[in-house]
């Protein structure tokens, strides 16, 4: 990356953006995991073994993956709100001026 | 009473509502106007956004759709919420940080280009148009089912009050609407799933009846010994690499469409947007998970009030020649025998549902009462208006905020961009409607575009120009183009008949794909050369890698710990 013109980032800062990309990575992992492997690429094996009344495959498939999104999604946001609090971070949009031209900080 | 004076009372009632809320929360500027004055908490934007986001394809048509497909419905069910994920994790709080009102604003500023800013607002256009005219179709459809009106009217019915709120409120009006209008969608959704899972099954919530009962294998077996697929085996329908690719077209899509974008700017901060993205797929999730369990029982009590019943026997029951009349039950004793076989070949099959009568005849086939079915009738017309004023909404503000004021005329005063807004709101609801009362044969076709478009166009370039500080101007529009173009010939080639008139498609396939997934392929390219393309040209301007590095990272106290 080319960090060289810009105004350099905190140590923290820095430590900021990899802790979160590193949660993104984890969590779209399991999400692909979910969704791609246990609901379509293993179906067919998937297909014999039974979770309750209903074939494995089809439960990841049309129950069992929506439930691990809202669950993803509910980490995230927990996960986040600690990294926020730990780092100290403080809200600032960018523009809110009706304007929009400008981009102040 | 009688189920349809009841749709009246509860369409009445209902209707009354949003047109109140329209009124008491109308915007006075364009910043209540765009986004709501930035002041929308998470739980409600999350409604809104459930709300803006579930049409009248999720209402009425999904759970037939999964009826009908059994496993390959599922690219419905992970496709249009396995993208709040990627909503969630990779747009949202980001957006939101950046903080104006439109996904061209994002990508024009990001990529400093007017051009850009131009294509992302033809996209936009594009996308809700495609949309928005399938909404307004459904609700004539719907009155002319409960109401007893001609199609036309219902369509002119439901564009007058859309015309009222959405010009009124803009986006505040529009969202506090859309709050009401989920609870009305889900209550209606719910209570006709709660009462039949509890008489099929024993158990009152649907997914718990689904998952432990023998419901779906009972089903299952069913279709089987009438020759017809077996409902939970995967890919009957469609290929594995189709599910696979429509399920990633669907996911990528619903992240990078610019109605639901927007409203993650409507928050008050970064962390009510990962807030409401939150609230969203739970609020959707609710239906979500419903859906196929209402496809099973449905199904289940299709077959068995229809198969080796008399012809005679089944027309006493009131609500067959009611959806006889419409076309779309068709009941025919072929062979002549006085009673009704449903078999998989056209040739003897004796009994033809259209998929879009699923859930709107549930209560009724289940036999519950009339106050349930009227609330069905409302709950259906609250998904449509709701996602119609979300469509019209982006596609005026694509014009009046990033055509007219960004490009055009920089120095428009307030007033000069609301009344703008407001006209172009009113033409989206006249263009709008035509199409509902004259829609495209290929309305239906083109949503597997729109969201193909989103995919291939504006989803990478939003994510690069988070993730990739070094993704510039000349990658991104190259990126753009090849992806936006590549999809749009495949999709015009796949679907020629519907377009063209042509007898047989030009194009069955890319590669195994079919035009609900080719977006994928699009989207791929758009990734590879707009890697290719920057790497070979400048790095963009120091002050939008600033942008970039402000947009992803919050300010920090000194010390650990000292949160303010």
């Amino acid at each position: 990356m080319d960090d060289r013109q810009t105004r350099d980032l905190t140590e923290k800062q820095k430590i900021y953006w990899k802790k979160n990309t590193r949660l993104i990575q984890g969590l779209m992992v399991i999400w692909a995991l979910v969704s791609y492997v246990a609901a379509i690429v293993l179906a067919v094996p998937f297909h014999n073994i039974s979770f309750f009344g209903l074939p494995l495959a089809f439960w990841f498939a049309q129950q069992g993956s929506i439930l691990v999104f809202i669950v993803l999604i509910w980490y995230y946001a927990k996960r986040m709100d600690t990294l926020d609090k730990e780092f100290g971070a403080r809200e600032v949009i960018l523009s809110d001026q009706s304007t929009g031209k400008e981009v102040s900080h | 009473m009688s189920a349809e004076t009841l749709t009246m009372i509860l369409v009445v009632l209902t209707f009354g509502a949003y047109i109140y809320i329209g009124w008491w929360a109308k915007a006075k500027d364009t910043s209540s106007f765009f986004v709501a004055g930035k002041g929308i908490p998470a739980v409600a934007n999350g409604a809104a956004i459930a709300a803006d986001w579930m049409s009248a394809a999720s209402f009425i048509s999904m759970a037939g759709l999964i009826a009908f497909m059994g496993y390959d419905g599922t690219i419905y069910l992970m496709g249009w919420t396995g993208g709040y994920v990627l909503l969630a994790l990779l747009l949202a709080p980001y957006l939101r940080k950046f903080g104006r009102y439109t996904v061209p604003d994002f990508v024009g500023d990001r990529y400093y280009s007017n051009g850009v800013r131009a294509v992302a607002a033809i996209a936009t256009i594009f996308i809700s148009l495609t949309y928005v005219a399938g909404q307004m179709r459904g609700v004539g459809i719907v009155f002319s089912r409960y109401l007893q009106v001609d199609i036309i009217v219902g369509v002119l019915i439901g564009m007058a009050i859309v015309a009222f709120f959405a010009v009124m409120g803009g986006m505040k009006g529009i969202t506090w609407t859309q709050v009401i209008q989920y609870f009305v969608l889900i209550i209606a959704y719910l209570i006709p799933a709660v009462a039949i899972a509890l008489q099929l099954t024993g158990n009152p919530i649907p997914q718990l009846a689904l998952t432990f009962s023998d419901i779906a294998q009972r089903l299952s077996d069913l279709q089987l010994e009438l020759g017809l697929k077996e409902y939970l085996a995967p890919f009957q329908d469609l290929s594995a690499i189709n599910v696979f690719a429509v399920t990633l077209a669907l996911m990528v899509g619903t992240a990078g469409l610019p109605h639901v974008i927007t409203r993650f700017y409507t928050v008050k901060s970064v962390r009510a947007a990962r807030y409401s993205a939150l609230w969203a797929i739970v609020f959707i999730g609710l239906l979500y998970t419903t859906a196929p369990a209402i496809g099973v029982f449905a199904k289940y009590n299709l077959i068995n009030s229809f198969h080796n019943q008399t012809l005679d026997q089944v027309r006493t029951e009131a609500w067959v020649p009611k959806w006889e009349s419409t076309g779309l039950l068709q009941l025919e004793d072929k062979n002549g025998d006085g009673t009704l076989q449903l078999t998989p070949d056209a040739a003897t099959n004796e009994v033809i549902i259209d998929k879009d009568i699923i859930v709107l005849s549930t209560p009724e086939v289940a036999q519950l009462s009339p106050f349930i079915i009227a609330l069905v009738a409302a709950g259906g017309l609250a998904a449509a208006l709701s996602t119609a004023s979300g469509l019209l909404l982006a596609m005026s503000s694509a014009v009046s905020h990033d055509f007219y004021y960004r490009i055009l005329k920089p120095n428009a005063t307030e007033q000069q961009r609301l009344r703008v807004s407001r006209i172009m709101i009113f033409l989206s609801v006249l263009v709008a409607g035509y199409f509902g009362i004259y829609p495209p044969g290929f309305v239906g076709e083109v949503v597997a575009f729109a969201f193909g478009l989103a995919a291939a166009s504006l989803f990478p370039a939003i994510f690069l120009g988070i993730f990739d500080k070094r993704m510039n101007r000349e990658g991104a529009v190259s990126g753009i183009l090849i992806g936006l173009i590549f999809t749009f010939v495949m999709i015009l080639l796949m679907r020629s008949p519907q377009i063209f008139g042509t007898e047989e498609p030009i194009l069955s396939s890319f590669l195994g794909i079919n035009a609900q997934g080719v977006g994928v392929v699009g989207m791929i390219l758009n990734f590879v050369v707009a890697y290719i393309v920057s790497r070979a040209t400048a790095a963009p301007p120091a002050e939008i890698q600033q942008m970039v590095e402000d947009i992803r990272t919050p300010e920090l106290a000194d010390s650990p710990g000292q949160a303010s």
